[in-house]
This record gives structure tokens, C-alpha cells and sequence, in this order.
């Protein structure tokens, strides 16, 4: 049914050239080379997840080329896919030949020797541009074999080449808790090096594959099995499950050690943030962009009464908490009267407005005397139960699971209250909301003073986890990452905080290269998002079903 | 606005007194600094200047905002990242190379309108591309969308230049002809802040007979007005948009020469806080006009240079240069709850706001 463009000569150019020109800004960013550090597969060093990013353009181009143009021919969209591979090394043989000619890193900083060797895989300059150029058209080659493929043999070869490529990624974390949880030889089977063993690579490509096909032939025939049972056992089955649960929550920090639960408790601590920003955002649309002043009113409340500093009031934790949270509940509503007029952009550059003001205070001189300026508040003591302090990233992970759980508590409930449907009415349409008898001032005052609520919670947290804060750590970007987070999960969806936390927090703190260009990434996140995914990776139920009601239609139609 | 909120006295309280607040504590801290007079008068003086010259350069950023918000109803939360790009570009690639040869002072109006045009191509090409990318395929979308992307294109874009040109500053060779002071009708003022005014004013004059007198202008406006209608009376919408960004990315463009001329250096971050105050400009005069933003960008940029000493200082705030952003930020606020139309501001209906 849809209209087929014939793919011609210059739409060969076009796409290998823009391939290319993904290639080298990567590269001349210095994402190629950072990432180039991480070997997947141990093979002298040509297998890294700078290389995986180098031929992703040319891999992801070829594969849309061959996707118009298999159905015409099968050889002709493969020789397609193989040129724009090869086309699409051209502006880097450019940039390697410049960076030998001229000294180009007093220009662009990051195009370093170690990019360039990482480019010609070590070889001379012309040898070296041959193989990349060759390589590039194999991948693109190989990218339109795979878009040929039929769908049962291709489902198998995508699965297993991204499962290999994940575990690859992931290698040194593998390898660290495989070590501690099951000995050193059976380590060393797995890995070589920091990187995967090329053998055991192999093997599992292998295994993936073949579960994906068991899968394929057997998947719909358990499914269904389970579909079958009686509403009793599954509903036991489904208990089993939240038990199993919950008990997998209270014994992570035993499985995952010291370090990947610094790391989980980090990410907590934005999917505290991100449950308020989603009652704010998410549920009542309202953009608010200073978010993070809660979050620092939460944290120097803290901070403050809790000290053992000169600025400090002698508080313990659990008597501070509810005062953070208050505080920051009723900055929420203070903050909140004045913009209570203000829709959509307006909104969103005056919070903005909030929280750099906020940010700015904290800073100046003026209240220096009783918050420290620069210096920030130090000396705040770590939570403690019964006389014991929770030192450890291991203790300290049951206060923010228990925040967290509470925080999702309270979103879940009131997402279906009657103050959620308020909200959610007054998002589709103030005024109509307003006709049919929405208070709309208390409704939004509401929102924001929960999800500061939330903010201020996690603030309280994460000033006693660190032990000191500073106005520095307060600025901005915690307040794009926490509104990128909620977006990449889906706006208006619970679990999609948690998953858009894991993705957003998680994987730049397990992976050290990508927190160097997280913003970037970030920001490359919200326009993908938002052009070819709108609703997140997990929507929310009301979401999904808006956002593709079209489609829906349309598929409706056409039967 | 505060006829929504009518039946809620509550809250119409709750804002007039937050209103007579700070119209006590600037009137009362403009009054003790007049008594107590701390500076010399060639010091307000400079400060004043200063302010327009910083206004100026506000005023030329905001046209972009002002531009793209009378077309599309969007606030182009990257534009600050148009101005950033192009004299990040110009000065790793031509004003360093220049200066350090000599050439930028033996020859220093070639030399900066090279910079200039490097400056402005770049910011240009920047903007269509994001345009592109990232704004034009989410026209029918609702209005949250494509202010998401363009925080994302922002963020994109500084993280983009940090990594091609590095974090630390990058200094702007100085001009050896702008350096030092002249007296104009008795009073000393930078060259380099005459340069700054000038400019901006010819450019603003440019911009404003351009969008007024030319076919191109017209069919700008037409869009403005209505697209569907343009589109039905043959004019192609896509394209005057683009030129609409094109022509709002070229003062981008322009202005980054100025400030880059003015401060000596830049900064992968420097186009953030700018971004904001012009925008902020732009909705103090009124977003959608032109006299507007250059009204806007004059006020704030005078605001934000006397304010800190004029009603600060009386108050007894201690160092009140820091709280420069904080002044900035208040108008801002100020300005949107109690006249989000603006000084100029005629068109902006409820239903923009």
C-alpha cells in the first residue's frame, strides 16, 4: 500500500555521505575515542564500543536503503548497502589525511593520535583508509544482508548480535561480580582481559539464537498455555510473582556489592525526583524546569539543622526529614502562586527563572552567613537507626528503597484519585476542566506542592548520603535530566520513571565514557524521543492508546 | 490573566501584595542609595553605557526569539546555541589563527568582517539544520513537543561544540584600533561599546526595513498571520520559516562578534544565560515585535548593569554584583505574571500566554 520511491544513484550518495558526516562529527567529538577504551571482545583490540558507534550511521543508513529496495532486488540492495558503507568513510579518510597534513588538534581538540590510529586500525595512512573504507562497506553490506534476511532467520542474527554486543559492553561489570560470586577460574572462562573471550563470544551468539528460535517455535504455545490457566492459579501466579518481587528488592544490594548499589541508589534517587516531576509534569502538564529547587531546599534543610558543623542545629535525621519535606512542600506553593496563571512555555522559562534564582542565592553573599555561600553546608552527618549510622551504600539503599516504594505508593494511588483525574483533565484542557467545575488553582497548587514534596524527599536523602552540599551541585541539569528521564520512560508513566532512570543514570555511571558526553546525549535523547517515540519506552496505559489511536484508525480502515 | 483568577480574592491578594513588595523594596533601596551615594558619578555613568551596550547585544539575540515566536509560536530554546556556534566556529577557526599573524590588526575592518561572515554562515547553518531536525516535523504537534526538542537541540548543541573545541575559555584576540576610550559630546566611552551600539542599531534599522518593505519580509508576516492562508495564497510557509531562523540565527550570529569583541573570550556555555535574558527581553517588549525586542534588550540590559548598585547597595545587600542574574530573572517573572504582553506587546492574546 504505501507509495514505493525508486532508490536512485544520488540517494546512494546522499545517505553514504550523511552516514559519513554522523561518523566524523562522533569522531571528532572525542565519543569515538573515549568509547574506544572499552573493549567488547577481546581481538588486539579492534572490537570496542567505539567501533560499534563508528559503524552505527553507516550500519543504520544501509539498513533503511536496503529496507526501500530489497523487494526489487536482493544483490542490488546488498551492492547498495556495501557503497554507502564505502562512501560513507570518505569524509574520515579526509579528516585522516588533514590530521597528517596540518596540526588539526589546535582546532578540533579531540582529533588525537589515538582517534586516528583507532580509524586506520593501526595501519599507514593509505593502508589504513583502504581497510576503513573496506570495513565501512562490509558493514553496510553485511546491514543489507541482514535487512534481507527473512524475518525468522533475521529475528535470531539481530538478537543475538545485541546480546553479545550488551554483555560485551557491560564485560568489566560481569566480570567484577562473577568473580566475587563464583570464583576466579570460572571468571576466567568468560573473559579475557576486561573484554569477553572471542570463544565465549561465539558461544553466545550461538545460544541466543538458538533460545530466539525456540522462542519463535514454542513462545506462543507457553504464552498461551499460561493464558489458559484458571483466573485462580494465575492470580496466585501473579502474587508469587509481586512476592518474589519484593524479595529480589531487599536482597539486591547482597547480589549486586558495594559498588552497583551506589549506583542503584543514585538512580533511586532520581526516580524520587522523577515520581514528583511526573505528577507535575506527567500528570497535571505543567513544564516546570526548576525543578531542582526542591530538591535543594530539601537537601539544605537537611543540611542545615543537621550539621555538625558551625551552621549546623544539632537535628538528627528522622527529625529533620519532615521539615525538609514540608519546606520544600510549601516552596512549592509559594512558588506556584505566582505562575498559576501561565500556561505551557511561559511556564516553563519562568520556573527556570525559579530555580536559577534559587541556585544564585544559595551562591551570593547575602545569605552566606546562615547556609555557607560557595562553600556549602559540611559535616552532616549519615542517617542512623538505633544508634547505628548507615555508612555503607548497602544501608543507605533501604532508606531511598523505602522513599522510593512510599513515593510510588502515593503517585499510584493518586494517579487514580479523584485529585488525579482532576489533574489529568486540566491537562487535556484547562478551561474545560474549569466549566466542568475543577478548582483550577487548588488542583495545580496540589501538583506542585506533591511533586516538590517528592523533590524535597530525595534532596533530604542525598544531602545526608554525600555528607556535604554545595550550591554547585544544584544547577540546572539535574532539573533537564529528571524532565529527559520522565520523557525517555514515557510522560505520565510510574514504571517508566524507573526504567527512564535506570537508562538515563544508570548506564552513564556504569559506563564512565558516556558520563563525559551525557549531555549530549541527553539532549540527542529528547529530540529522538519526541520525533519517533513520543510515548516512551514504557507509556502509561492512557498514552499509548492516545498517541496511537491513530494508527489504529488507519489499520481499522485498511482491513 | 488575572481575570481567570478573579473569583479567587485569595490569590489576588496574595499577588498585589507581592506586587507592592518589590515596588517598596526598589523604591526604598533606590532611595538610600541616593542618600548615601556611594559612587562617583562617572561610575553611573559608565555602568549606564555599559547597560546599553549589553542591552544591544540582548536586543540582537531577542530578534531571534522574537522572530520565530511571532512565526511559529515556539519558544527556540536553542537560539542561545545559534549565537554560541558561530563565534565559537569564527574565533578557533579564524580570529585565533588572525590575531596570532598579525593580520587582524594591520587590517582590522577586513578582519572582522571575515569573522562575521564565518560568525553568521555558521549560525545560520546551525539553525536551519535544527530547524530541520528537530522543529519542523513536529509543527502539529502539541506545544510541549517541540519545546522539548528545543531544549534537547540546546543542550545537544553545547555539548556538540564542547566536544569539537574543548571545555576551557577560548580568548578573542584583541583589537588594537578598538582598545582604550573617545570622548563623545563630553563623555569617555569604550570604543568597543560604541562599536557594540552602533552596530546593533544599523542592524536592528536592517532587519526591521527588511521584514517591512521586502516581498520576503511580507511573506513573513503573512505566515505569521495565518499559515494556512499564506500557504493558500501561493506563499511556500516552509521556506519563510526557514528564513525567518536564518534571519534571527544571522543577528545570533552578529552579536556573538560583538560580545566576542567586548569580553575577549568565548565559551562553549556562554550562549545559555544570554539565551534566556534575550528571551526574557523579548517578552519585556512585547515578543512578536521588533521595536519590542530592541526595547526589551535596552531596558534589561540597563536594569541588570544599574540595578545591582542602584537598589541593591541601599538595602544593604553585600556584593550585589552577584545577584546581577537574580535581576534578571526577577523581571522575567515580573513581567510575565503582571504584563505578559510586554511593553510594546499588543498581540498577545490570552490564548498565547
Amino acid at each position: 500500500m504505501t507509495i514505493k520511491k525508486s532508490v536512485n544513484f544520488q540517494d546512494i550518495i546522499k545517505y553514504g555521505l550523511l552516514a559519513g558526516l554522523i561518523a566524523l562529527s562522533l569522531s571528532a567529538i572525542g565519543f569515538i575515542t573515549l568509547l574506544g577504551e572499552r573493549e567488547l571482545i577481546s581481538i588486539s583490540g579492534f572490537f570496542t564500543l567505539g567501533h560499534v558507534f563508528l559503524f552505527a550511521a553507516p550500519l543504520a543508513l544501509a539498513f533503511t536503503i536496503a529496507e526501500k529496495t530489497h523487494q526489487e532486488s536482493k544483490a542490488k540492495s546488498i551492492g547498495y548497502g556495501f557503497a554507502i558503507g564505502a562512501i560513507a568513510a570518505l569524509p574520515l579518510v579526509l579528516l585522516i589525511f588533514a590530521a597528517s597534513a596540518v596540526d588539526i588538534r589546535q582546532f578540533l581538540v579531540n582529533v588525537s593520535p589515538e582517534l586516528i590510529t583507532l580509524l586506520t586500525f593501526g595501519q599507514s595512512l593509505g593502508v589504513g583508509s583502504l581497510l576503513l573504507a573496506l570495513s565501512f562497506g562490509l558493514v553496510g553490506a553485511f546491514a543489507a544482508i541482514v535487512s534481507v534476511l527473512p524475518p525468522k532467520i533475521r529475528r535470531p542474527v539481530i538478537n543475538s548480535l545485541s546480546w553479545t554486543l550488551i554483555a560485551g559492553t557491560f564485560s568489566e561489570i560481569l566480570l567484577g561480580r562473577i568473580r566475587s560470586l563464583f570464583g576466579r577460574g570460572f571468571a576466567k572462562l568468560i573473559f579475557s582481559g576486561e573484554a569477553l573471550n572471542p570463544l565465549f563470544a561465539v558461544i553466545l551468539l550461538v545460544a541466543v539464537a538458538g533460545v530466539t528460535v525456540w522462542w519463535d517455535s514454542r513462545g506462543s504455545g507457553i504464552k498461551s498455555q499460561f493464558a489458559n490457566l484458571s483466573p485462580v492459579k494465575q492470580k496466585k501466579l501473579q502474587r508469587s510473582r509481586i512476592a518474589f518481587g519484593i524479595i529480589l528488592m531487599l536482597v539486591l544490594p547482597l547480589i549486586l556489592g558495594s559498588y552497583l548499589t551506589e549506583v542503584t541508589n543514585n538512580v533511586g534517587l532520581y526516580i524520587l525526583m522523577g515520581l514528583g516531576l511526573n505528577i507535575v509534569v506527567g500528570f497535571a502538564g505543567l513544564l516546570d524546569l526548576g525543578y531542582v529547587a526542591f530538591f535543594a531546599i530539601g537537601a539544605y534543610v537537611m543540611g542545615i539543622l543537621t550539621s555538625e558543623g558551625a551552621l549546623g542545629l544539632g537535628f538528627t535525621f528522622w527529625t529533620a526529614l519532615p521539615f525538609s519535606v514540608i519546606t520544600a512542600t510549601f516552596a512549592g506553593i509559594i512558588l506556584g502562586i505566582p505562575v498559576l496563571g501561565m500556561r505551557g512555555d511561559y511556564l516553563a522559562i519562568v520556573t527556570l527563572g525559579f530555580g536559577e534564582i534559587i541556585r544564585i542565592l544559595a551562591l551570593s553573599d547575602l545569605f552566606k552567613p546562615y547556609i555557607g555561600g560557595a562553600q556549602g553546608v559540611l559535616q552532616i552527618p549519615k542517617p542512623s537507626i538505633f544508634g547505628i549510622a548507615l555508612v555503607k551504600p548497602e544501608q543507605l539503599y533501604y532508606i531511598i528503597l523505602a522513599g522510593v516504594l512510599l513515593a510510588a505508593f502515593i503517585a499510584w494511588r493518586l494517579r487514580d484519585s479523584r485529585l488525579g483525574r482532576q489533574w489529568m483533565a486540566m491537562r487535556e484542557d484547562e478551561d474545560v476542566a474549569e466549566a466542568m467545575g475543577i478548582n483550577l488553582v487548588k488542583t495545580k497548587l496540589m501538583a506542585f506542592a506533591t511533586g516538590a514534596a517528592f523533590s524535597g524527599l530525595s534532596g533530604a536523602i542525598f544531602a545526608s548520603k554525600l555528607t556535604s552540599i554545595f550550591p554547585h551541585s544544584f544547577n540546572l541539569i539535574i532539573s533537564i535530566n529528571v524532565l529527559s528521564l520522565i520523557i525517555v520512560g514515557g510522560i505520565g508513566s510510574l514504571p517508566g520513571v524507573v526504567v527512564g532512570s535506570m537508562i538515563l543514570v544508570g548506564l552513564p555511571e556504569l559506563l564512565r565514557e558516556f558520563a563525559e558526553h551525557r549531555m549530549l546525549m541527553y539532549g540527542i535523547l529528547l529530540i529522538v524521543m519526541m520525533l519517533a517515540k513520543p510515548e516512551g519506552f514504557w507509556p502509561s496505559e492512557v498514552n499509548r492508546r492516545e498517541l496511537h489511536a491513530h494508527d489504529e484508525l488507519e489499520t481499522a480502515n485498511s482491513d | 490573566m488575572l481575570q481567570r483568577l478573579k473569583d479567587t480574592d485569595f490569590l489576588g491578594l496574595v499577588l498585589w501584595v507581592f506586587r507592592a513588595a518589590m515596588i517598596i523594596m526598589i523604591v526604598w533601596g533606590t532611595v538610600a542609595t541616593i542618600i548615601e551615594n556611594p559612587y562617583p558619578a562617572h561610575t553611573w555613568i559608565d555602568t549606564i553605557v555599559a547597560g546599553i551596550a549589553q542591552g544591544s547585544l540582548y536586543a540582537l539575540i531577542a530578534i531571534g526569539y522574537t522572530l520565530v515566536y511571532g512565526v511559529l509560536f515556539m519558544i527556540n530554546f536553542a537560539h542561545g546555541e545559534f549565537f554560541m556556534s558561530g563565534i565559537m566556529t569564527a574565533t578557533i577557526f579564524v580570529a585565533q589563527p588572525m590575531g596570532a599573524s598579525g593580520f587582524l590588526d594591520r587590517n582590522p575592518i577586513l578582519g572582522l568582517a571575515i569573522i562575521t561572515v564565518v560568525a553568521m554562515s555558521v549560525s545560520v547553518g546551525i539553525a536551519l539544520l535544527t530547524e530541520r531536525v528537530a522543529y519542523r516535523p513536529l509543527r502539529k504537534a502539541p506545544r510541549l513537543v517541540p519545546l522539548i526538542t528545543a531544549i534537547g537541540a540546546s543542550f545537544f548543541w553545547q555539548y556538540f561544540f564542547r566536544g569539537l573545541y574543548g571545555s576551557e575559555v577560548k580568548s578573542f584576540p584583541q583589537l588594537e584600533s578598538l582598545t582604550g576610550k573617545v570622548s563623545v559630546v563630553g563623555i569617555e566611552i569604550l570604543k568597543t561599546h560604541i562599536v557594540v551600539i552602533v552596530a546593533a542599531i544599523l542592524m536592528l534599522i536592517g532587519l526591521y526595513m527588511f521584514v517591512m518593505k521586502t516581498k520576503t519580509g511580507k511573506s513573513i508576516r503573512a505566515v505569521a498571520e495565518n499559515k494556512d492562508v499564506a500557504a493558500l495564497m501561493g506563499i511556500d510557509v516552509d521556506k519563510s520559516v526557514s528564513i525567518t531562523f536564518a534571519m534571527g540565527a544571522a543577528m545570533a550570529g552578529i552579536a556573538g562578534v560583538l560580545y566576542a569583541v567586548v569580553f575577549r573570550q568565548v565559551h562553549f556555555f556562554m550562549g545559555f544565560i544570554p539565551g534566556i535574558k534575550a528571551f526574557t527581553a523579548a517578552v519585556l517588549g512585547g515578543i512578536g515585535s521588533i521595536p519590542g525586542a530592541a526595547i526589551g534588550g535596552l531596558f534589561l540590559g540597563m536594569f541588570e548593569s544599574v540595578g545591582p548598585g542602584l537598589f541593591l547597595e541601599g538595602l544593604g545587600v553585600p556584593a550585589p554584583h552577584q545577584l546581577k542574574d537574580v535581576i534578571a530573572f526577577t523581571m522575567l517573572v515580573l513581567v510575565l505574571i503582571f504584563r505578559p504582553q510586554g511593553i510594546l506587546g499588543e498581540r498577545l492574546a490570552e490564548e498565547k500566554a
